[in-house]
């Protein structure tokens, strides 16, 4: 019996590479993030109006604080809920 | 003369001529100690993401102008005593937001490219 680490593939094993994440705001040069938008700051948030952690974002840790700045700002004069369900 | 941008959210009780002299007297409050009002954007009615004093929608009305510093705290004090104003909120903005604020004035769409990002 061929042991596993013998069997050989016709083909490669294609391992989806994870899609490189950058951070959007220094590609795009957005300096200001407006409490103000909802609909772009729900793109940070998870369906219980949660906020989404950097590793998932893939911001960088100054864009990041600026979002949840926003979102804090955006909670406190209820644009956005601060739990919910079903937010999307 | 620092930026700043007041949001203010009236009881949705309030009618439309109140409403405008609500917007008239914090106006006449900024030009009253020498700041004068960029962008006065009323919201009007909306929904509340979650009920604030048992109201679940109210007037949004957001104010963008400049002021000296000293001006925040006469400010503060005239908003917590008016009882119309269920809540809010004076934020200084810095040059980003003073430039993003006037792109946006000028219609500019500057968010599109953030869409196809996802």
């Amino acid at each position: 019996m061929a042991k596993a680490n013998e069997i050989k593939y016709l083909t490669a094993i294609k391992t989806e590479k994870p899609r490189k994440k950058f951070c959007r705001f220094k590609k795009y040069g957005i300096k200001y993030i407006d409490y103000k938008d909802v609909e772009f700051l729900k793109k940070f948030l998870n369906e219980q109006g949660k906020m989404l952690p950097r590793r998932i974002t893939g911001n960088s840790l100054k864009y990041q604080r600026k979002v949840s700045d926003a979102i804090k700002k955006a909670r406190q004069m209820a644009l956005l809920p601060y739990v919910t369900d079903l937010l999307k | 003369m620092n930026n700043y941008e007041l949001m203010v959210i009236f009881t949705p009780v309030l009618s439309e001529d109140e409403f405008k002299a609500a917007q008239k007297k914090y106006a006449d409050l900024v030009a009253e100690t020498g700041g004068e009002i960029v962008h006065s954007n009323p919201w009007g009615l909306k929904s509340l993401a979650y009920p604030i004093q048992k109201k679940t929608t109210g007037i949004y009305w957001v104010v963008e102008f400049t002021a000296p510093s000293s001006f925040n705290e006469t400010l503060k004090i005239q908003l917590l005593r008016d009882e119309q104003v269920l809540r809010h909120m004076v934020t200084r903005l810095d040059k980003y937001a003073v430039a993003y604020n006037a792109r946006k004035k000028s219609g500019v769409n500057y968010k599109n490219e953030k869409a196809e990002v996802e």
